[in-house]
C-alpha cells in the first residue's frame, strides 16, 4: 500500500514514451512462460516456502492464469516485487501481471495508467489490542498509542478515523509488520493497525493468542485486486474472467476433484459453457475450449484456494467475511459466463 | 680521595608500591585516572553490566532444534520456567541454506561452494604478492575447507574429486611456482560464471576469448599505430568478436564437444551468494576504473578531464539506491521488451560504477599526497606518462590510499543489502521476509538480523585485518 508520486510519474512517463509491443498473450506464449509479480513474502499470500517454490493465495491466481493461457501451472517465473517497484515493474514490461496485495485506488487506476481487473481479496484495516486493556471498540481509543507503519495508506486511514471521530492518538511508527508485531508485544504501543489479514496472521502466531482481540471496526476499504498495464484489454480479459472462472465453479460447485465429472455430466448451462463443453467461450478471448477447466484444476476453486491458503483450517485462521460468494452474504460476485 | 663507604652488594629490588604495578597500575592508569574518567568507567561498566543481564539469559536460552517459533516457546518454557524468554536459532538451523545460497537449487550447492573456495586461490597471488608462505597458508587453509565443506553438502563424487585434485594442485603450484598462478587468476571470472550459471562451457571461453583477442591486437598493432589507436583497435576487434562472432562459434563448439553444467536462472540467486557475487564483482571491477578515473581527472587534457569530472560529480551526487532503480526498472523502458537483460549483471555494472566514482577520489587524494618533486624526478628519469604512473606515481599513491580504498569496498560491500529494494534477495532483509512469511516463523525478530550481522562482520573484519597487514608491509619510509 506504500505509494510513491515519483515511480508513479516513472510509471506514467513510459506509457507517454510508448513501447512498440505485441499484445501481452502473444508474448506470454511465446516465451512459454508467464511473469508473475508476486510480494517479497507474505503469510498466506505469497512466499517461497524453505525449497523456493512460491506458494499462497496471490500465488494460486498466477497459477491459474498460466495454467488458463500456457495449459501448465508450473510454467510461471515469479518476480519478487517491493511495495516499491511493483507498478514500474508492471508499466516497463517487466512482469505481465501483479498478483500481490495491491489496494485498488483511484488515483492508482487512472494516474498510474493501471488496469485493476478483478478483486481477489477485500480487506480492511483493523486494531489489535491486549485484552486486559478492556478497550472493546476502536471508539474506546483515545489518547492511545499506536504502532502504524509509515508512508502507507493505512496511515493516513488512520489520521482519518481518529480526526472524523473527534479523538486523538500518539502514532509510533515502525518500517514493516515484523518490527510492529515486535513493538507490540513489547508494550511500545497499545494496539497495532495494519490490514484485518495481517493482524489475524500477527494474532495467531502471539505467544498468548488468547490474550489480544481484534477490535470489531473495519476503518477502510482495502480492495486487493489483479493489476494489468492499460492498453491491452485483451489480456485484462483473461486475468479477470481466469479469476471469475475460479468464483463461479465455486458458486457452481465445481471443485478440483470433481471438475472433469461436472465436465462430463452436468446440465446446467453455464456450467457447460464455463467447462467448454457447450460453445466456444474461450475463443473470443484467444484461448481454447478447456481453459477454464485447466485454470479450476490447478487449485481448485476460490474457495478451495481460501480454505488452503488463508482458511480457517490454516494457522492463519481468517473467516471469509467479505469474501464470502455474494449467495452467502459476502462480496464476491461474478459476472455470468454467457 | 677516600672513599668513606663503599656498597659491597647489591641491595635486591624492592618491590613496587601496590597502586605501581600489575593490575592495580594498569586500572589506575587506564580506567581511574581522573574523576570524570572514573565516573565514565563505572558508568560504562554499569551498562555493559545492563547490557549482559538483559541479553544474557536469552541467548543462554536459546532453542536450535524445533520446528517453528511456538514449539521453541513451549521447549523454553518447559526447560526454564514459564515466562522465560529466549533465542530461537532453530530458524537458523532449517532455514541457513536459503540465507548462504538463496533459492540455488539444492542438490547443486557444491557449485557455488566451490567457487567461493577457490576465489582465494584466484586472489591470494594479487593480495600477498611475494610473499610465498601466507599464500601457502591461504591456499592450503582454503583447499582443507572447500573439501570439508563439499564433503558436509554431500556433493557428488565427481565434483568433490576434482575440488580435491584442483585444490592440491593450486596448493602445488603455490610451492613450485607462484607465478603461475596468475593464470589461474585470469581464468577465474570464466570459471566462476560457468560454475554459478552453468550453460556451455563454451560461452565463458568463448567470452574470455575475446579479451585475447584485444590483447593480441593491441600488441601486434601497438609498434606500428601507437598504444593509444591500437588499444582503440583491440577494444573494436573484440567488440566485433562478442557481438558478431562469438554466438556460431559457440553453437558450434557445442555440437562438437558438448560440455554443459546444468543452468540456473538469475532469479534462483540470493542470500550471502548474491551478496558476495554482487561484491566482490564490484570490488574488483571498481579499482581500475577508479585509477583510470582518477588519473582522467588529472589529466591535462580538456576531453578526458571533463568526462572524469561530469562522471564522479554525477554518481556521487545521485544515492545508491537511485542507481539500483534504474537498474531494475529505468534500463528496462530503454530496451526493446524482448530484450530481457539479467538484473543481477544490472545491478553489478550499476554499483561497481558508483563505487568507481568513490575510489577514483580516493586515489585522486593518494595522488595529490605526493610531493611534486616525484612527477618531476620521474619526467627527469626520462620516463613516458604510462611508465610514469606504473613505477613512481600509483606505487606510492596507492599505498597513501589504503585505508580509504579499503573502507569504500567495505562500504560498498555493505551496501549490497540495498538490492532488496529492487526486489533481489539479499541476506538481511530480502530472505529474512521470506522467512518470516512462513507462518511457522512468523515473529522471529533478532535471530535472523544477528546472525547475518555477525557473517556480515566476519566478511568486513577480515577486509579491515588484510587492510592493516598490507600497510604493515608496505611501510618502507616515513618510519
Amino acid at each position: 500500500m506504500k505509494k510513491s508520486v515519483f515511480l508513479g510519474t516513472l510509471a506514467a512517463s513510459a506509457l507517454v514514451a510508448g513501447f512498440a509491443s505485441a499484445g501481452t498473450l502473444d508474448d506470454v506464449k511465446a516465451r512459454g512462460q508467464l511473469i508473475c509479480g508476486v510480494n517479497t513474502g507474505l503469510t498466506g499470500f505469497g512466499a517461497p516456502d524453505a525449497s523456493g517454490n512460491y506458494a499462497g493465495f496471490d500465488v494460486a491466481v498466477c497459477q491459474a492464469v498460466a495454467a488458463a493461457v500456457l495449459g501448465d501451472a508450473t510454467k510461471v517465473k515469479y518476480v519478487p516485487t517491493t511495495g516499491e517497484t511493483r507498478f514500474t515493474a508492471l508499466a516497463s514490461g517487466e512482469v505481465d501481471m501483479l498478483a500481490r496485495n495491491s489496494t485498488w485506488t483511484y488515483s492508482r487506476d487512472t494516474d498510474l495508467k493501471l488496469d485493476f481487473v478483478a478483486v481477489n481479496y477485500y480487506d480492511g484495516q483493523g486494531f489489535m489490542v491486549k485484552k486486559e486493556l478492556g478497550v472493546t471498540s476502536a471508539k474506546d481509543l483515545n489518547g492511545a498509542t499506536i504502532c502504524i507503519q509509515t508512508g502507507t495508506t493505512t496511515e493516513l486511514n488512520l489520521a482519518d478515523y481518529f480526526k472524523a471521530n473527534n479523538m486523538t492518538y500518539t502514532p509510533v511508527t515502525i518500517a514493516d509488520d515484523a518490527e510492529g508485531q515486535r513493538q507490540y508485544v513489547a508494550g511500545a504501543c497499545d494496539a497495532y493497525t495494519t490490514d484485518a489479514s495481517g493482524l489475524a496472521a500477527t494474532r495467531a502466531t502471539l505467544p498468548d493468542p488468547e490474550n489480544h482481540i481484534i477490535l470489531p471496526e473495519i476503518i477502510s476499504k482495502e480492495p486487493l485486486a489483479l493489476v494489468v498495464r492499460h492498453g491491452d484489454n485483451n489480456w485484462g480479459d483473461i486475468v479477470r474472467w481466469t479469476f471469475y472462472s475460479l468464483v463461479t465453479a465455486e458458486e457452481k460447485g465445481i471443485t478440483k476433484a470433481n471438475v472433469e465429472e461436472m465436465a462430463s455430466t452436468s446440465q446446467d448451462p453455464e456450467v457447460r459453457r464455463l467447462l467448454g463443453v457447450e460453445g466456444d467461450l474461450g475463443a473470443m478471448m484467444g484461448l481454447d475450449k478447456d481453459w477454464a477447466k485447466r485454470a479450476i484444476s490447478v487449485n481448485g476453486n476460490y474457495g478451495e484456494i481460501f480454505a488452503a491458503d488463508l482458511g480457517e483450517a490454516t494457522p492463519v485462521k481468517l473467516a471469509r467475511g467479505l469474501n464470502e460468494l455474494w449467495s452467502k452474504g459476502g462480496l464476491m460476485y461474478s459476472p455470468p459466463f454467457r | 680521595m677516600e672513599a668513606r663507604f663503599v656498597r659491597q652488594s647489591m641491595l635486591t629490588p624492592q618491590q613496587p608500591p601496590l597502586g605501581e604495578k600489575g593490575a592495580m597500575k594498569w586500572l589506575r592508569e587506564n580506567l581511574f585516572s581522573g574523576w570524570l574518567n572514573s565516573i565514565l568507567t563505572i558508568l560504562g561498566l554499569l551498562a555493559i553490566f545492563f547490557m549482559v543481564k538483559g541479553a544474557l539469559p536469552w541467548l543462554l536460552h536459546g532453542v536450535w532444534d524445533a520446528n517453528s517459533l511456538g514449539e521453541c516457546r513451549k521447549i523454553i518454557a518447559a526447560d526454564w520456567g514459564q515466562g522465560q524468554t529466549g533465542a530461537c536459532w532453530a530458524l537458523i538451523h532449517e532455514r541457513w541454506n536459503q540465507f548462504f545460497f538463496g533459492f540455488y537449487p539444492q542438490e547443486i550447492y557444491w557449485r557455488p561452494t566451490m567457487t567461493f573456495f577457490l576465489m582465494f586461490p584466484a586472489i591470494t597471488p594479487v593480495l600477498f604478492f611475494g610473499s610465498r608462505a601466507n599464500a601457502r597458508r591461504v591456499i592450503g587453509a582454503a583447499s582443507l575447507v572447500m573439501a570439508a565443506a563439499l564433503f558436509g553438502l554431500g556433493a557428488p563424487m565427481a565434483p568433490f574429486l576434482v575440488a580435491v585434485a584442483a585444490g592440491l594442485a593450486l596448493f602445488w603450484l603455490a610451492e613450485i611456482a607462484p607465478a603461475w598462478l596468475l593464470w589461474f587468476t585470469a581464468l577465474y571470472p570464466g570459471l566462476t560464471f560457468w560454475l554459478l550459471w552453468g550453460g556451455p562451457l563454451w560461452r565463458p571461453v568463448c567470452a574470455m576469448l575475446g579479451f585475447v583477442i584485444m590483447f593480441a591486437v593491441f600488441r601486434l598493432a601497438a609498434a606500428r599505430i601507437g598504444a593509444t589507436v591500437a588499444m582503440v583497435a583491440g577494444f573494436l576487434a573484440a567488440c566485433v568478436w562478442w557481438l558478431f562472432l562469438q554466438t556460431p562459434v559457440i553453437a558450434s563448439l557445442a555440437s562438437a564437444m558438448p560440455l554443459s553444467l546444468r543452468p540456473v536462472t538469475s532469479d534462483q540467486f540470493g542470500g550471502f551468494l548474491l551478496a558476495i557475487i554482487i561484491g566482490v564483482t564490484a570490488i574488483i571491477g571498481s579499482l581500475p576504473l577508479g585509477i583510470i578515473l582518477a588519473l582522467g581527472r588529472k589529466s591535462d587534457m580538456p576531453l578526458v578531464k571533463g568526462l572524469c569530472v561530469g562522471f564522479i560529480e554525477f554518481v556521487r551526487g545521485v544515492p545508491l539506491i537511485t542507481m539500483l532503480f534504474t537498474a531494475s526498472l529505468l534500463l528496462q523502458y530503454f530496451l526493446p521488451p524482448q530484450v530481457q537483460f539479467d538484473l543481477i549483471l544490472r545491478v553489478i555494472i550499476l554499483v561497481t560504477l558508483f563505487s568507481a566514482a568513490y575510489i577514483a577520489e580516493v586515489i585522486r587524494g593518494g595522488l595529490a599526497a605526493l610531493p611534486r618533486g616525484q612527477y618531476e624526478a620521474a619526467d627527469a628519469l626520462g620516463l613516458d606518462y604510462w611508465q610514469a604512473q606504473r613505477f613512481i606515481i600509483m606505487p606510492q599513491a596507492l599505498k597513501i590510499s589504503i585505508p580509504g580504498i579499503v573502507s569504500s569496498f567495505i562500504g560498498l560491500f555493505k551496501d549490497t543489502t540495498l538490492v532488496t529494494f529492487v526486489g533481489l534477495m539479499d541476506p538481511l532483509k530480502g530472505i529474512t521476509q521470506v522467512v518470516r512469511a512462513d507462518i511457522n516463523w512468523k515473529g522471529v525478530y533478532w535471530e535472523p538480523y544477528i546472525f547475518v550481522g555477525a557473517i556480515f562482520f566476519l566478511f568486513c573484519f577480515s577486509m579491515s585485518r588484510y587492510s592493516m597487514y598490507l600497510e604493515r608491509k608496505l611501510k618502507r619510509d616515513h618510519r
